[in-house]
């Protein structure tokens, strides 16, 4: 749990942190004025509708994550059965894409399976946006093989760096393991616009010199189709690839998950599931899913009652779409975010950066 | 067929001799060599369309065609995405087909024939082949960011008019060209002017011809995914666009979007919403159908 939460934390800068984890431990004895509906000790508030709910118009924009776009999707499509007017578009560029016209200022709410990269707050910066960060789901990436293969049941994250390093020479499954069959590798893996191959790497392969992201080796088949991922890899005996837990769990009879290990001599092999995800056992390929909303568009009241919508309804819907709710804790604490947000109280996360 | 036919019966007399034996076996052989080409065609075609109505054909109910989008399979609908293809389709027509008969006009009957005609010729000839998804970030970089006109069914209307421009002028000059000189030469001998020559004689009588280009490029425009999603359709809206200012998405990007789902009942969908374009697509064909046959019936030299 702590692993998780600190996972959560990641991309949220340290003061704002602090600062929620103050109001966390602050909410029992504070509950008081603008923050009424929310009951204290980490409870998620229950949705209530205000009255004037159907005079709410406008249309609240969303781009991003094609993992976190369903999300948003089906909390746009039930806000939209109590607030008719207000119309809600989400697209799907991928998370880096998403930011970029997050930060211009083209859309009011960016979906995000990565936190935001320091070059992408500097582009907000640049162009005056401020944002808030709401962590509201959880996803493990996860290792798939075709249901045919019965020896790679673990794997370690030392291979996996070995496997889809840049200078990688791994080619057959018995290079990994002198024990395992004579079998070539045939690699899958989502495309560079997606903000699961930014995840994926920065935990597998880590940074270079410079602090950037190690780019991994090329000879994969890349697409930002995770479908075009599952049939590749279900479609070769020797597949091989990652992608979100959703689309493991629907297609479970056609591929198997690897469970991976944190040590190099696979003594603590953990299977992706729903509890080891939750629990942030599944590590280091658990993650969160983010909702980022610009500060000012959060000034509107149908952005404001769409947000409201969003963290209390999260817990619900979030399964639904076949991802992991995070903590009851998480979703109060948005909600109390949110709260301070709408209220002006709080610092956007944006200007909570220090200074690079 | 009938003219090789024919031929042959002709010939009846000629045939001896080993020479004549072997081009006969020759022309039999080419005979069901282009046969088996057709048919190749056909059964292709044939098998998408049964194996399309059979996955597609039972998720159909009215519910489906009046349903918005949803993340509940049991729910999701393709009002939107209709919508959408019916706005950009209108919209489309209504700016690229003045457009190219006028450019086609122009090249045909006006235009002198000089070295600048033949770069102007080339060109519409070159643009007709480039890949669709260029004329998407012209279209997001012209349209939607230079113009400010954002993310909406104008900017995608015009971006599929650049398409399918190319297209409907050269289909239309080759129609225009294929009328015969004599009813021009007897126009203008009346004393009418090209513009009178042009309007009453020559565009009624090539009217079918331009209809059927028009008609192909439509078709191909309203299959078109990849330069829409670049212009800014969004995958996903709660809304029916309500106007040119609207945000929108169309048929086969909603269709795109239902395959890369997880869950199958998703990717029946999709198939579902396959047979719904292609029950658009024939009834926009059977109008400008009845509209050509309408048109040639009048057109009488």
């Amino acid at each position: 749990m702590a692993r998780i939460l600190g996972r959560l934390g990641a991309g949220i800068p340290l003061a704002s942190l602090v600062a929620l984890v103050a109001l966390l431990a602050l909410a029992p004895f504070a509950a008081v004025g603008a923050q009424d509906a929310t009951p204290a000790g980490g409870e998620v508030a229950p949705y209530e509708a205000p009255e004037n709910i159907g005079e709410l118009e406008g249309t609240i924009s969303s781009d991003g994550s094609s993992t976190v776009g369903p999300i948003t999707q089906i909390v746009a499509e039930d806000f939209s059965e109590v607030a008719g007017n207000v119309d809600v578009t989400v697209d799907i560029s991928g998370t880096g894409g998403g930011f970029e016209r997050f930060c211009a200022g083209e859309t009011d709410l960016q979906n995000a399976s990565r936190p935001i990269g320091d070059d992408e707050i500097q582009a907000c910066a640049d162009a005056g946006v401020d944002f808030y960060q709401f962590p509201v789901a959880l996803d493990g990436i996860t290792i798939v093989v075709p249901e045919g293969n019965d020896f790679l049941t673990c794997i370690s994250v030392e291979q996996l760096a070995a496997i889809w390093g840049p200078e990688s020479t791994i080619t057959n499954y018995n290079q990994l393991n002198p024990e395992f069959p004579d079998l070539a590798i045939d690699l899958y893996g989502p495309g560079s616009d997606s903000g699961t191959y930014d995840f994926f790497n920065e935990e597998i392969l880590g940074e270079d010199a410079a602090g950037e992201t190690v780019t991994p080796r090329q000879d994969y088949t890349p697409s930002e189709d995770d479908n075009v991922l599952v049939e590749g890899v279900s479609g070769s005996e020797g597949g091989f690839g990652y992608f979100g837990f959703a689309y493991f769990e629907e297609n479970q009879d056609s591929l198997n998950a690897v469970a991976v290990a944190q040590s190099s001599d696979l003594s603590d092999c953990v299977q992706p599931s729903i509890e080891t995800i939750a629990d942030g056992t599944y590590a280091p390929l658990s993650r969160p899913l983010f909702v980022y909303v610009n500060a000012e568009s959060l000034q509107r009241p149908e952005v404001q009652e769409f947000m409201r919508f969003y963290v209390a309804m999260a817990v619900e819907l979030v399964t639904e779409v076949g991802f992991i709710d995070a903590p009851a804790e998480q979703y109060a604490a948005d909600q109390e975010k949110l709260e301070a947000a709408i209220a002006g109280t709080a610092t956007p996360d944006s200007q909570a950066t220090p200074a690079a | 067929m009938s003219v090789i036919a024919g031929r042959r019966e002709a010939g009846v007399g000629l045939r001896s001799g080993p020479q004549v034996r072997r081009r006969e076996g020759v022309a039999r052989l080419m005979h069901l060599l282009f046969l088996l080409v057709t048919s190749f065609a056909v059964i292709i075609l044939g098998v998408l369309l049964v194996s399309i109505l059979n996955d597609g054909l039972q998720g159909i109910d009215w519910s489906f065609i009046t349903s918005r989008a949803s993340r509940r399979p049991e729910r999701a609908g393709l009002i939107t995405a209709l919508f959408g293809t019916l706005w950009i389709m209108a919209l489309t027509a209504l700016i690229a087909i003045p457009i190219g008969i006028g450019a086609a006009i122009y090249l045909e009957e006006y235009a002198p024939r000089n070295w600048w005609t033949k770069v102007l010729q080339t060109n519409i000839a070159n643009l007709a082949g480039v890949p669709s998804v260029v004329y998407g970030l012209l279209g997001l970089g012209v349209f939607a960011n230079t113009l400010g006109l954002g993310r909406t069914v104008i900017t995608g209307a015009l971006t599929m008019s650049l398409l399918v421009l190319p297209i409907i002028i050269i289909a239309s000059q080759e129609a225009i060209r294929a009328v015969p000189l004599s009813l021009r030469e007897a126009a203008l001998a009346l004393g009418g002017t090209p513009w009178q020559t042009a309007r009453s004689h020559v565009l009624p009588a090539a009217m079918p011809g331009i209809l059927t280009g028009t008609i192909l490029a439509l078709s191909r425009a309203i299959g078109e995914t990849a330069p829409l999603l670049v212009a800014g359709a969004s995958l996903y809206l709660t809304f029916n666009p309500g106007g040119i200012d609207s945000n929108y998405t169309v048929l086969p990007i909603q269709i795109y979007n239902w395959t890369s789902e997880a869950k199958q009942e998703f990717k029946d969908l999709a198939a579902s919403g396959i047979v719904v374009l292609l029950a658009v697509l024939i009834a926009m064909n059977t109008v400008a159908i009845v509209l050509r046959q309408r048109f040639s019936r009048q057109a009488r030299w």
